[in-house]
């Protein structure tokens, strides 16, 4: 007989008591190697109204495209101080942003490389569980050939990228809780 | 390169919907499309580590982090992380926070009229030990009202964030205290459509962690997403 995983409950409102310790906006310390990047965006509901108590956690490969874990046995190098793991609250008008180095493309299922990407979790008071969904970038000629984009309606995969916004050296991306333009969300289990 | 398993999906049941109207803040912040099913890569089977240069050894006992002792029942909550194949997840991070012993956060957005408590805040961690095993040193939590509903209150919980070995085992929870009458009435609780599995966020009286004089004990026992096509499943463990 095996178990079963604990149910799923929401972060509540005040989940800043309890997880501020980790809170990290900037995943790249002087000396990192890569390309440094910001990522901004806001989250919104189903009206479009800024979510101000959301939480986003990201967690994405160095820039060889390898991951500070140890189930990840590639012959690659990792970076001393380099995590690659990020938690940031949203602030009153549902903004976040983080600054990190584009991760490196690191192997997919079906034996080819997948896309630069950074996996993300989304919690925020009303969700029981989180919101899994994923970052990737818009210029990449890879996102073509990508496992996980390729299983997204080609209608719906923009809401996945990073775009170059108004600002210079920002990259915009959006997390749209429900509604037309809802941001993809996976299904990866809890 | 070795193919290594995913991990395991949940049971039927077992795990809340994102929607549930009768938790009124569901409704405009839970997606209405269909999730997309993603098998794990490897970024879903490796995840953060969080080592001990992170952890503050005495964040486990929240009834000392001031000067004074903090008001209401001190108690201890205790228990082992195990994943779904019943194996401890060792030195993995257990966050928690709560209420006061009056039912009030330490959060600005808290306004509900109970008193702060100048020796409380209501904030611990810990890693796991090699068996899986954790314990916080705190005070029972309150009740406090919320504005979901008329006359909304809910049960006296803690919040516990986990984050186990992979991206794929990242788990926030809440667990209640038995025999807690406001549970039956509560929609985050009863957000989950399996009975059992909803009752196993009810944490059970532990005499056995009990100290005589000092703190009644509470057993809280979590389990994880374990890996897929597991060769050995080892028997026991929980309820």
């Amino acid at each position: 007989m095996s178990l079963q995983a604990t149910t799923s409950q929401t972060v509540g409102p005040y989940f800043r008591i309890g997880l501020a310790g980790l809170y990290s906006n900037n995943l790249a310390a002087p000396g990192i190697s890569g390309q440094r990047i910001e990522i901004a965006g806001k989250v919104l509901d189903a009206d479009g109204q800024p979510v101000p108590d959301a939480l986003i956690e990201v967690w994405q490969a160095n820039a060889n495209g390898k991951y500070a874990h140890p189930d990840d046995k590639q012959d690659k190098p990792v970076e001393p101080g380099f995590t690659g793991f990020g938690r940031i609250p949203t602030v009153a008008d549902g903004s976040f942003r983080f600054t990190t180095i584009k991760p490196g493309r690191v192997p997919g299922p079906d034996g080819k490389l997948q896309a630069p990407h950074i996996a993300v979790s989304v919690f925020c008071r009303g969700l029981e569980r989180r919101l899994v969904t994923r970052i990737y970038f818009a210029d990449e000629a890879s996102n073509a050939e990508d496992y996980a984009l390729n299983l997204v309606e080609p209608a719906r995969r923009h809401t996945l990228l990073a775009q170059k916004g108004s600002r210079e050296g920002v990259l915009e991306w959006n997390v749209i809780l429900q509604g037309p333009e809802e941001t993809v969300f996976f299904d990866t289990g809890l | 390169m070795a193919v290594l398993p995913g991990y395991r999906r949940p049971y039927p049941g077992t795990q809340p919907n994102h929607l549930h109207p009768p938790y009124v803040s569901s409704i405009k912040r839970s997606p209405g499309k269909p999730l997309i099913y993603l098998p794990h890569t490897l970024s879903e089977v490796t995840g953060p580590i969080i080592g001990p240069e992170k952890i503050d050894v005495k964040a486990s006992d929240l009834t000392r982090q001031h000067s004074g002792e903090p008001l209401g029942e001190r108690i201890i909550v205790s228990g082992r992380v195990l994943d779904e194949n019943s194996r401890p997840v060792a030195h993995t991070l257990v966050e928690v926070w709560q209420a006061n012993a009056a039912g009030r956060y330490l959060h600005k957005v808290d306004q509900h009229n109970a008193p702060l408590d100048p020796n409380f805040t209501g904030c611990g961690h810990a890693l796991t030990d090699a068996e899986g095993r954790y314990r916080f040193v705190t005070i029972r939590p309150g009740e406090y009202p919320w504005r979901n509903h008329y006359n909304a209150w809910r049960p006296a919980h803690i919040h516990f964030s986990l984050f186990g070995p992979a991206f794929a085992t990242r788990l926030v929870t809440q667990m209640y205290f038995p025999g807690d009458p406001l549970i039956p009435f509560d929609p985050i609780f009863n957000c989950t459509a399996d009975e059992k599995a909803r009752n196993r966020l009810i944490s059970v009286f532990d005499w056995e962690n009990t100290i005589p004089e000092h703190a009644l004990g509470y057993r809280f026992d979590i389990v994880l997403s374990g890996r897929e096509a597991t060769p050995i499943e080892i028997p026991g463990g929980n309820k």
